[in-house]
């Protein structure tokens, strides 16, 4: 496969607030048409990282260029083609939803602005709440007001922060809808989550953990890189039982699925053995895939440890 | 439309924007007519409240029947109460100075001989203009309390001597405030005192509301210029300042009835350029203010020096060096004598142009501080 043009490519960008470093000499290349997942546990800097990509923040240290303008000097220019959600609510909530998108609209002078504004409002299903003050909208209704601003102007590249936080399942798939039909167009997207089903809606995934990047790849790269073997424990009093196989050699971790505990560990063979004298018994042990979950959950622990 | 940094169509969204907020944020707008109302009462009860009875000294030389019935007529004016007969002119100076007197009436040697001969003698009247609304009143209606009494008394004892129409020559010295004795000199200091307060405040606050409800994030996100937003917020507000001086200037007039010598029209215009500099200050505060509190309170600290060293509250060469120094920066300072220049003196364009300057230099320095401070990022 030929290597795409990059539409984010940086290297080493680090930030720190009053000497904590948050964003930890980060290295990103996405290239053109992708949807890449950004995940992380809170504060892990995803924000921060966002921020720096479109001129929000600038970076203490680190290089590259986005959209191939250089992320230092060209920010200006940067934020004409990039289509920024903040994962807090920053539309003006004392104007209506209409306003609202005409001052966005405005801001990045489209050409044909009511026309455009009137278009996203039906098409995002905001037709009811256009003369409606977005302070007084729902916070779902809220996220998609947001979603349809920072898309108004046709941006080539979207950094959507959160973009799904608080809102129904059926929102969510017609948003992921939207992105992959975006991404066929050739419009690259960065869109940060704490889904589990929306990472593997992702080409690519970063994981990243208090500053630093812990891996980046495809969902199937990511689980082949983790190394863990899986498997699953149905039957009784599995409370008990999680204690007892977290205290387990060879169990790196134990997490409930609703009936039943996905147990992994990266030593398949201290794995089996851990798990060998729940055989047999009352309760049932299969080996399963692993699951992005596992991944990012063993990311984590470590990350901390 | 754009043209290198500057657009105007983005600068005009930010207007118009400003414009949708400002009409629906009723707590600031009852707040901008309020303010100028409120304070306009309030300092008119001191315009009205008209005092007598003010202490005075008589330094006399004569002692003339005219000497004698111009200080009764003053008593019974209940404007004068004479307090002390002053023996010299060291004792006059050092009355005024202690503030034991408001007032000292000198009356020369050979006052009733030299009205007698058609000389028109000169009486003197010098009073104490620290607080030129307490002097308007006695100062104003002292040539008439004075040519009445003469009259009279001409009148009675004298009806055949010829004489013109004011047979004194009465002068009035105001000491430590030689400008501040025209009377309702206390409407262009409540212009100036109200635009500058609520000004600074609410440009300040416009600027600071955006970053602490998080809209900056997005603002900053789009392509919008620094200079297009601070203008943006401008623009709106130089709007209020005029309502706010037209319904000071109404209700001077129509409560008070405040005279107005010059021409409004060219306070209005000239208006614009200290307008824009206060909202230049309070855009500038902002930049330096985290939240709207710190907003609040850093404009408070541009408006008491603001009123304090601007002659407004103290006579400004009254003040030590330092003070006027720094009342000089300000731009009230100057605001202050060209609305009484044209106002009440009836200055025209060339006149006032010798405060307007030092404004518009002023302004210059701090948009341009404004725009190099204004965050582009959220660092
Ligand atoms: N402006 C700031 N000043 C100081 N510290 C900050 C600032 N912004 C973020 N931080 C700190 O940086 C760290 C990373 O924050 P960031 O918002 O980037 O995390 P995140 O990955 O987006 O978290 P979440 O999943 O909760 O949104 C946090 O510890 C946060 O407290
Ligand atoms: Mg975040």
């Amino acid at each position: 496969m030929e290597p795409r043009e990059a539409v984010i490519d940086v290297r080493g960008i680090t930030k720190a607030f009053s000497g904590k470093v948050v964003v930890n000499g980060l290295d990103m290349r996405v290239e053109r048409g992708e949807i890449f997942g950004f995940l992380g546990p809170n504060g892990s800097g995803k924000t921060t990282f966002i921020r720096m990509l479109c001129g929000l923040l600038s970076p203490d240290a680190g290089e590259g260029t986005c959209l191939g303008l250089d992320v230092r000097r060209d920010a200006a220019r940067i934020k004409e083609q990039v289509g920024y959600m903040s994962q807090r609510f920053s539309l003006y909530e004392d104007l209506t939803v209409r306003e609202n998108l005409d001052f966005i609209a405005r801001m990045y002078g489209l050409p044909g602005r009511t026309e455009a504004v009137e278009a996203m409002i039906e098409r995002m299903g905001l037709t009811p709440f256009a003369g409606q003050l977005a302070g007084r909208l729902s916070g779902g209704w809220k996220q998609r007001l947001a979603l349809s601003a920072c898309m108004l102007h046709e941006p080539r590249l979207l950094l959507l922060d959160e973009p799904t936080a608080g809102v129904d399942p059926g929102a969510r798939r017609d948003f992921w809808d939207q992105v992959h039909a975006l991404a066929a167009q050739g419009v690259t997207s960065l869109i940060s989550t704490h889904y589990m089903d929306e990472a593997e809606r992702c080409h690519r995934l970063a994981y990243i953990a208090y500053g630093d990047l812990l891996a980046q790849g495809s969902a199937e790269e990511l689980i082949r890189d983790s190394g863990l073997s899986t498997f699953r424990v149905t039957g009784p009093d599995l409370h008990d039982l999680t204690l007892a196989l977290r205290r387990t050699p060879g169990v790196d971790q134990v997490a409930a699925f609703g009936p039943a505990l996905h147990v992994s560990g990266r030593d398949r063979a201290a794995l089996e053995t851990a798990l060998a004298p729940w055989r047999g018994g009352a309760h049932t042990v299969t080996a399963v895939d692993t699951s992005l979950e596992e991944v990012f959950i063993g990311l984590m622990r470590r990350g901390r440890a | 439309m754009a043209w290198g940094l500057f657009s105007f169509r983005r600068f005009l969204a930010v207007v118009n924007k400003e414009f949708i907020q400002m009409r629906r944020d009723r707590m600031t707008f009852a707040m901008m007519v309020g303010i100028p109302l409120l304070q306009l009462i309030l300092f008119g009860y001191a315009i009205n409240s008209d005092p007598r009875h003010l202490p005075t000294a008589v330094l006399s030389a004569d002692n003339s029947a005219f000497s004698r019935a111009i200080v009764a007529a003053m008593q019974t004016s209940r404007y004068y109460t004479i307090t002390r007969h002053a023996a010299s002119r060291d004792e006059v100076r050092e009355l005024l100075d202690r503030g034991k007197v408001q007032f000292v009436l000198t009356i020369p040697q050979n006052f009733g001989a030299d009205i007698l001969r058609g000389e028109k003698p000169v009486l003197l009247l010098e009073a104490d203009a620290t607080d030129p609304t307490a002097v308007g009143g006695p100062v104003g209606a002292l040539r008439e309390i004075v040519n009445r009494a003469v009259n009279t008394e001409l009148d009675r004892a004298f009806p055949y001597v010829v004489r013109g129409a004011d047979p004194v020559d009465v002068r009035v010295h105001a000491d430590y405030n030689p400008e501040a004795v025209t009377q309702y000199n206390i409407v262009p200091g409540l212009l100036g005192v109200i635009l500058t307060m609520t000004l600074t405040m609410i440009t300040a606050l416009a600027i600071t509301r955006e970053s602490e409800r998080g809209t900056m994030e997005n603002l900053l996100a789009t392509p919008v210029r620094p200079l297009e937003v601070m203008l943006g917020k401008i623009v709106p507000y130089i709007l209020v300042g005029y309502i706010q001086m037209t319904l000071i200037i109404v209700a001077a007039k129509l409560l008070f009835q405040v005279p107005m010598q010059g021409s409004v029209v060219l306070v209005f215009v000239l208006s614009l350029i200290f307008i824009a500099a206060n909202l230049s200050v309070g855009v500038t505060l902002s930049t330096l203010a985290r939240n709207q509190l710190q907003a609040v309170q850093m404009s408070v600290f541009f408006f008491l020096p603001s009123m304090l060293l601007s002659g407004f509250m103290f006579p400004f060469r009254g003040m030590p060096d330092w003070a006027q120094a720094v009342g000089a920066i300000l731009p009230l300072t100057h605001y202050l004598r060209l609305v009484r220049g044209v106002l009440l003196k009836g200055n025209g364009l060339v006149l006032a142009l010798d405060n307007l300057w030092p404004i518009a230099l002023f302004w210059l320095v701090v948009i341009v501080i404004g725009v190099k401070r204004y965050r582009k990022t959220l660092d």
